[in-house]
């Protein structure tokens, strides 16, 4: 693999309470807060780019990877309308997303890029970069989350990630837009009586946010399996975020962690954490899972010993 | 005031393919055809839809997910253009849809009555999901009916497939009562896939027809269970393992649309008309309806 320039890294949450209605309580405000201290440093920071893999971009086709120059629309909730809508209008990175299309083939991966006027950009997509790179300042890079993609798919699609920022001297900041729990209210609340839904799921999240501000970001890429069956809705195949965020940053546990804010999202787990590479390493892991080079696709176990 | 009535139920399913392979006006790409089978069932469903009377089209969509209860369009009107997020290079479709806001309203009072949450959607800038677009135009493509357009909520990913069937049952019984008051016509739509493995990559040429085959055996098999059980009218059976079904073929019927649909039909006990089945990009899906009058009742397949 060649040596990729990640500055940082940020996992924030998808919801749109911090963009569209951080005063309705204290716990959005300091959401909204976190992701204020976020875009200080991007701003600060002499990146380039700002990858955002989402977890509300759902994908079948492969991974797609958001290639219009400047795409526009007024996006709204499918639950939270009522908070009112998200114009938007972003710079993207095309040279770069034609070479991520292009490096993730090389590893194996089906992908393409997508340009077309009102494509659906995902409320997760539109809150990070609306909240962390509102001037378009730096241009941007949105990829899916290939709804059928498990560990080795994803751990190859950060890989490739990292062979594009190589291939064009690019430095970048990552960011990951998802939940920690994702277990929500079923009833509209009082924005004021927002809480994680369950003791067991605001116990793992704290867990988590100790490997976080451990900077074991490694760690909990191996955690994930663990993750998704203990606090992750099972609407998807797999809990990804960690694995992306992990292959993309480098695969390892040298972070300078800080957790900006930790907060309730209509119940789920909505935390703002960075993570800065640095020297030293913390973790007491060793891991058996194999590290994946190169996607191979179906083993076509199916096919194989047919009388 | 006359006594509301369901005058046909319809399984709609939503592939975008189809509407790309009509190659309607309101959508930007263009084809070369393709997925006949279940086009042309399409076609003839949509013409004995015109032969029939009825007020508005009431469509369950799984492409409208919501958590926190379940949601209706609530606005006159909504123009727009539709942009498939996972198929976006075969649709792209500029809509203007036109909504029966009383029949919605009456829905959500209801079903808020037999304890359902629920939330009227009354954000002018929201864009109206494909499976309603894709299923309202292949029955209606002159689009000369108002629609009601309920949401999926997907409590089964919280509990269980079996709780989905059990609130999605509830929402069917409480839109009848709805639809009784009124004292409108209403056509049911059920929109979605019965099996419902995608494959991951799809051909240069989407519509090429040389490549399009259904996900695996087990798929094909699981939906012909169904289309059989359609066949015999035995619709409370088949919503009884359902569940089963949704586990064993990743079923779009995890959204409750077609519990929904035959909860509020009471459960039909006559066959259902089928009108074809064939796969898209490995899902299987089938046109079929129900339709309550003996009299106009079709053996079409």
């Amino acid at each position: 693999m060649e040596d990729a320039d990640i500055l940082f890294g940020i996992y924030c949450p998808p919801h749109p309470q911090p963009l569209l209605s951080p005063d309705a309580s204290e716990g959005y405000a300091k959401l909204r807060q976190a992701f204020d201290t976020c875009r200080e440093r991007i701003e600060s920071s002499d990146a380039d780019l700002i990858i955002v893999y989402s977890t509300t971009w759902p994908s079948i086709i492969g991974h797609q990877i958001q290639a219009h120059p400047e795409p526009e629309w007024v996006h709204v909730d499918d639950d939270f309308h009522y908070l009112g809508s998200m114009p938007y209008k972003f710079r993207m990175d095309v040279d770069f997303a034609e070479c991520l299309a292009d490096s993730a083939k090389e590893r194996g991966l089906h992908s393409r890029t997508i340009a077309y006027e009102g494509f659906p950009i995902d409320t997760g997509s539109v809150v990070a970069l609306k909240l962390l790179n509102p001037d378009n300042r730096i241009p941007a890079c949105i990829v899916s989350s290939n709804m059928y993609s498990n560990r080795a798919e994803t751990i190859v699609l950060g890989k490739a990630i990292r062979d594009a920022l190589a291939k064009q001297g690019k430095k970048a900041v990552a960011v990951v837009v998802s939940s920690l729990s994702n277990r929500m209210f079923t009833e509209h609340i009082d924005p004021t009586e927002d809480r994680i839904h369950s003791s067991k799921d605001d116990e793992w999240n704290r867990k988590i946010l100790e490997f976080f501000a451990d900077g074991r970001l490694e760690d909990l890429s191996q955690l994930s399996r663990e993750i998704h069956g203990q606090i992750r809705v099972q609407k998807v195949v797999a809990y990804k975020p960690a694995w992306w965020l992990a292959a993309t940053m480098g695969q390892h546990n040298n972070y300078d962690g800080e957790v900006l804010a930790y907060e309730a999202l209509h119940g789920s787990g909505g935390a703002v954490v960075t993570l800065t590479p640095s020297s030293g390493s913390f973790g007491d892991k060793e891991f058996d899972e194999d590290d994946v080079e190169f996607y191979h696709g179906d083993r076509d176990v199916l096919d194989k010993g047919m009388l | 005031m006359p006594k509301g009535e369901i005058v046909l139920g319809c399984l709609a399913p939503h592939p975008p393919h189809v509407v790309y392979a009509e190659n309607p006006e309101q959508n930007e790409p263009t084809s070369e055809g393709g997925w006949e089978t279940l086009r042309w069932g399409y076609n003839r469903l949509a013409r004995k839809l015109k032969s029939i009377e009825y007020d508005a089209l009431v469509i369950f969509t799984p492409h409208w997910q919501t958590y926190i209860g379940t949601h209706f369009l609530g606005l006159p009107e909504f123009k727009s253009k539709s942009v498939d997020p996972v198929f976006p290079n075969i649709f792209r479709y500029n809509y203007d849809i036109k909504v029966d806001v009383d029949l919605a309203e009456k829905m959500r009072e209801k079903a808020s009555e037999h304890g359902i949450i629920t939330k009227m959607m009354r954000n002018q800038d929201f864009r109206v999901d494909y499976g309603t677009i894709t299923s309202c135009h292949m029955l209606n493509p002159d689009w000369d009916k108002p629609i009601v357009t309920i949401s999926s909520n997907r409590n089964a990913h919280y509990y269980s497939a079996e709780v989905m069937n059990e609130q999605a049952a509830a929402l069917g019984r409480a839109c009848v009562e709805a639809i009784e008051e009124s004292g409108k016509k209403v056509v049911l739509i059920s929109s979605h896939s019965l099996s419902h493995r995608h494959f991951v990559s799809e051909s240069p040429l989407p519509e090429d027809m040389s490549r399009e085959h259904i996900y695996n055996h087990s798929q094909y098999v699981w939906d012909m269970k169904l289309v059989d059980l359609m066949r015999e009218g035995k619709m409370k059976q088949l919503i009884d393992i359902l569940p089963e079904f949704t586990e064993q073929t990743i079923g779009e019927t995890e959204a409750g649309g077609l519990t929904w649909m035959m909860s509020a039909m009471g459960y039909p006990e006559y066959s259902a008309e089928i009108y074809g089945y064939q796969s898209v990009i490995g899902t299987g899906n089938l046109v079929a309806a129900w339709d309550p009058s003996s009299v106009t009742r079709e053996i079409v397949l």
